[in-house]
């Protein structure tokens, strides 16, 4: 006989397990619906995998396990999903949460499955994975992933292996059954346990002494192996884990630590039994022995229910009647909670449903004050002091309550049973928790928060100082530039002084401000053009179209003139006041410089004096000698047969277009002369910008004379050509075998959109007018 | 010498004492400066007691400032966001008596977190300078939110809104938040007050 210990307190409550022990357990059978929570279990809920419509199999993955402390769910028998949805489900709070929710087919059909036939060949973290992937979580109640349990580091050693057929719960009897009707496969599934954790010490199934039948078929099964069966006194709360372990083992785990601590795992019977049918079978956890019983129910017996089973199908079996049930109990009668519906469904951890009537389970009686009279510590199986944390959790004084091991009661409830008072003491404890907790997180938070408040107050310090520095630095340079330019006005008052400076940081090899900064007007006067003939294009598309974007383009029109307006203004300014462009060609030194200063001043004096028609018709000479080049070439190319004939041609097309061009600008310099030539100029880039301007001014002037069916004729042509010259590219890429042969055809394409696009304006608008 | 001693003990006893207080007041000095304390410990004590929410309901901008005002002697009871715990809390650091709530300053009510209605935020800005942790989220012209997790439910956006798109929402209760609530006091009913067990049932 081994020795075993005894734990503190304890009570002895009315056992009440005959009522359903008397039966074989039967199969509950499939119900019309099937309730799936993704969180049956301790750690992250899981999700899902299935999606709504979709045909499963019995033992069908449909939600996978998110995280390490969490298991996968599976489907209990074939049919398909109707719903991924919030329910109602077995939790004291009656709140929803999500649930896959199945319509069975009927037909019960597996999914393809296959059990190991040697689970010692294998390798155990495969064998650990295989028991992850059956979503076997803690039958006991706590629900807590087995595969997480039995995952050793590899300097844990462990000594005993328990297993816990305590049951000490009343009314439930549903492992008393399981161990009576399936000794033989506990006792394999405790093997591959075994297996797994190699206990070096010894292996124990603890059973209490008022199930004598499941002690006998235990001990028959485990006969010849090296489990032992432990028998020992009924008493509640002995199937703690901690508990247990204390009774057979006389070891305490110590406060706020695991079993694996003191070298000890602790395994539930239901959980070792789907063990055994994920590893031999290779079955997943789908089903569990669930005992229905309570004097509300007429026949009182355990079943085999197929997870999601909803509880009232499982009552209906049982001949509830509600009328006769004072309420609804998920689990037993002291650590079960009350079910507002019986709607819920059975999972994992579900042992019992208990339907009690209301002389069976009264409700409780009144409380009245505590008498100090200390029953509650001597039932208290922790040995805590539960009066004195009652005054404590009455008057919110937490941290007392730390003090005296809150954290460390099992929330029994034996204390509530115990004592004479009829104070809910357990309520106390439990709401204790949950608000230490709470203010746990409350103060995490608000560290947190703290953190990000001063780093925010950093921030904003450390910005406000960069825009100080950043000031300072402004004002600094701000006030060098003032003293440098009172320098100037005072010693070097002659503008040609400061001219030979620029020179001077010219030659150093910076390029000069002001050249650079009428280059940029000039730029700027080109793209306000280029702007304006855009928002003017639009202006008339959007006319064309009659579409109501009228009004916003004329604004963008005007936007555009004004601006053109301006830069030029700013160009003329600035031509006007370029002292380079006045000044006199003195020289007051014999400095290089300033030769070099003389040198462009008489070239740009030279390049004033030209008019703008000069510059066309000198132009218009240059262009015609390239022509006669050009056709020179193409008759040779001609002569040869050569295949760049073509790329000839269109050069000559397009000299001759720009000589065409030149010549009617010339024209137009001709009649406009008087104005246009007051225009000086003083620099080649200048002029060049005039030039563009001219021509573009010329282009809007043609094209405002244009009529809308010459303008729409002209994009068709415009684009033509392009296409032509696109086109042209093309083929020269295309025998040199160019890579941006890609990027032309592209933009062949959709040039020859446009352009169907174009015709099509045309053939709309001739239509229009004809 | 010891002669001298004999002959007038009582300018030898000051001096004796003259002689022993020239090293201990200088080594009290020298711990003074070496062994200086930074700051205010108790305002540091105080302010790992507030809430942290940064909320300026106490009429201090923030908790660092109230916490130091509180060590300076100011009411300990103007935290509406820390309630009654923060109030033991810090009657029992400070050792005063533990006083109700200064209505004045607010009521404890349910923790809320911001909400902005997203379709309404015009992308102002103007709450993401109000939040004193940071927890919104946005940039000018764009849609802005609130990451819940760090809002501590100050409310201090609230009031900057042009278009009022955001809403106080209390945080809801979900299945990892719930716990039991602490049982309703009932005590000194006599028995016979029992209520018809239907009744409970139902």
């Amino acid at each position: 006989m081994r020795k075993i210990w005894d734990i503190h307190g304890g009570i002895h409550p009315a056992e009440n397990k005959t009522q359903s022990n008397q039966e074989a357990i039967t199969q509950a059978g499939i119900p019309a619906e099937l309730i799936f929570p993704l969180s049956q279990h301790i750690g992250a809920p899981a999700s899902p995998v299935v999606s709504v419509g979709q045909h499963i199999l019995k033992g069908e993955k449909i939600a996978e396990a998110k995280g390490f402390v969490s298991v996968p769910v599976h489907a209990s028998t074939s049919g398909e999903v109707i719903a991924i949805e919030n329910h109602f489900i077995a939790h004291p709070s009656g709140m929803t949460a999500p649930c896959i929710i199945i319509r069975p087919d009927g037909k019960d059909q597996w999914i393809e499955h296959q059990g190991i036939s040697d689970y010692t060949t294998i390798e155990k973290t495969e064998l650990l994975n295989r028991i992850r992937d059956a979503g076997i979580a803690g039958m006991g109640g706590a629900g807590f992933p087995s595969a997480v349990k039995l995952n050793l580091r590899d300097d844990q050693i462990i000594e005993t292996l328990i297993i816990n057929g305590t049951e000490c719960e009343p009314y439930i009897t549903s492992d008393d059954r399981l161990m009576r009707e399936r000794a033989e496969e506990i006792i394999e599934g405790v093997k591959i346990l075994q297996h797994l954790i190699s206990p070096v010490k010894e292996t124990l199934i603890g059973i209490e002494d008022n199930k004598p039948e499941a002690i006998a078929a235990m001990k028959a099964a485990a006969a010849g192996t090296t489990i032992d069966v432990v028998v020992f006194p009924t008493k509640y709360p002995s199937g703690g884990e901690k508990q247990l372990i204390q009774i057979l083992t006389g070891k305490e785990v110590p406060s706020g630590g695991l079993p694996a601590q003191v070298g000890i795992v602790c395994q539930n019977i239901g959980t070792t039994y789907a063990v055994y049918r994920a590893v031999q079978y290779g079955e997943p956890l789908i089903s569990r022995i669930t005992t229905v019983t309570g004097s509300a129910c007429e026949r009182q017996s355990n079943f085999e229910v197929l997870l999601g089973t909803p509880i009232h199908y499982l009552l209906n079996l049982c001949g509830y009647q509600a009328e006769r049930c004072s309420r609804l109990v998920m689990g037993g009668p002291m650590m079960g909670f009350s079910l507002e519906s019986a709607d819920v469904p059975v999972v994992k951890t579900t042992n019992c449903v208990l339907a009690p009537t209301p002389n069976e389970l009264p409700p409780p009686a009144p409380v009245q004050a505590c008498i100090r009279c200390g029953m509650c510590a001597e039932a208290c199986p922790v040995s805590l002091l539960p009066q004195q944390m009652y005054w404590f959790a009455r008057a919110k004084e937490y941290d007392k309550l730390e003090g005296h091991n809150l954290m460390d009661c099992i929330e029994c409830g034996a204390c509530s049973y115990a004592c004479p008072s009829n104070i809910p003491l357990v309520q106390y404890y439990r709401a204790s928790k949950a608000e230490i907790r709470q203010q746990k997180l409350d103060a995490e938070k608000a560290e947190h928060s703290k953190a990000r408040f001063e780093a925010r107050q950093a921030r904003i310090e450390r910005q406000e100082a960069e825009k100080e520095a950043k000031r300072a630095a402004r004002k600094a340079a701000a006030e060098a530039k003032a003293a440098a330019g009172s320098d100037n006005q005072e010693s070097k008052q002659d503008a040609v002084q400061a001219a030979i400076e620029r020179a001077k940081a010219k030659r150093a090899g910076g390029a000069t401000a002001t050249p650079q900064s009428k280059t940029d007007l000039e730029k700027a006067v080109t793209a306000a053009e280029k702007r304006l003939a855009t928002a003017r294009e639009k202006l008339q598309q959007a006319e064309e179209q009659g579409a109501d974007t009228v009004p916003a383009f004329k604004t963008g029109v005007e936007k555009s003139e004004n601006k053109l307006a301006k830069v030029k203004a700013a160009l003329d300014d600035f031509i006007a006041n370029n002292p380079q462009a006045s000044t006199p060609a003195a020289s007051t030194t014999n400095d290089p410089a300033q030769l070099a200063i003389e040198r462009a001043q008489q070239k740009r004096a030279g390049a004033a004096t030209q008019s703008p028609l000069e510059k066309v018709e000198q132009q218009i000479t240059s262009l015609k000698t390239r022509i006669d080049k050009a056709q020179a070439k193409l008759a040779e190319a001609r002569a040869e047969n050569s295949d760049k004939l073509e790329i000839f041609e269109t050069s000559v097309q397009k000299l001759q277009e720009k000589l065409a061009e030149a010549e009617q600008q010339k024209q137009q310099l001709q009649t406009e002369s008087p104005t246009s030539n007051k225009i000086e100029t003083n620099d080649p880039a200048k002029q060049a910008a005039d030039d563009i301007i001219a021509r573009a001014l010329a282009k809007r002037e043609a094209a405002s004379k244009m009529t809308d069916l010459e303008r729409l004729q002209n994009a068709v042509n415009s684009i033509e050509t392009r296409i032509a010259k696109t086109k042209e590219k093309l083929t020269v890429a295309e025998q040199e075998g160019s890579d941006t042969i890609d990027i032309l055809t592209e933009s062949v394409k959709k040039l020859e959109v446009k352009l169907v696009e174009a015709k099509q304006a045309l053939s709309d608008y001739e239509d229009q007018q004809g | 010498m010891i002669e001298l001693i004999q002959q007038n003990p009582f300018i030898a006893a000051i001096g004796a004492l003259l002689l022993l207080g020239v090293p201990f007041g200088a080594l009290l000095g020298f711990a003074a400066v070496k062994f200086k304390t930074e700051g205010d410990p108790i305002a540091d004590q105080i302010e790992a007691l507030l809430p942290q929410t940064q909320c300026g309901q106490c009429s201090y901008p923030g908790c660092r400032p109230y916490a130091e005002a509180i060590a300076n002697g100011e009411a300990i009871n103007k935290c509406p966001p820390g309630g009654e715990s923060t109030i033991n809390a810090l009657a029992d650091l400070l050792d005063v008596e533990a006083v109700p709530l200064d209505a004045e300053h607010g009521e404890e009510n349910v923790k809320t977190v911001a909400f902005i209605r997203e379709a309404e935020c015009i992308g102002c800005t103007k709450c993401i300078q109000a939040c004193p942790v940071d927890a919104i989220l946005g940039a000018a012209k764009q849609m802005h939110t609130v990451i819940k997790s760090e809002c501590t439910g100050c409310d201090l956006c609230v009031e900057p809104c042009p278009v009022d798109c955001i809403d106080m929402l209390p945080i809801e209760t979900t299945l990892q938040s719930w716990s039991w609530d602490l049982p309703k006091s009932s005590e000194n009913i006599i028995a016979t007050d029992r209520t018809n067990s239907k009744e409970v049932a139902a």
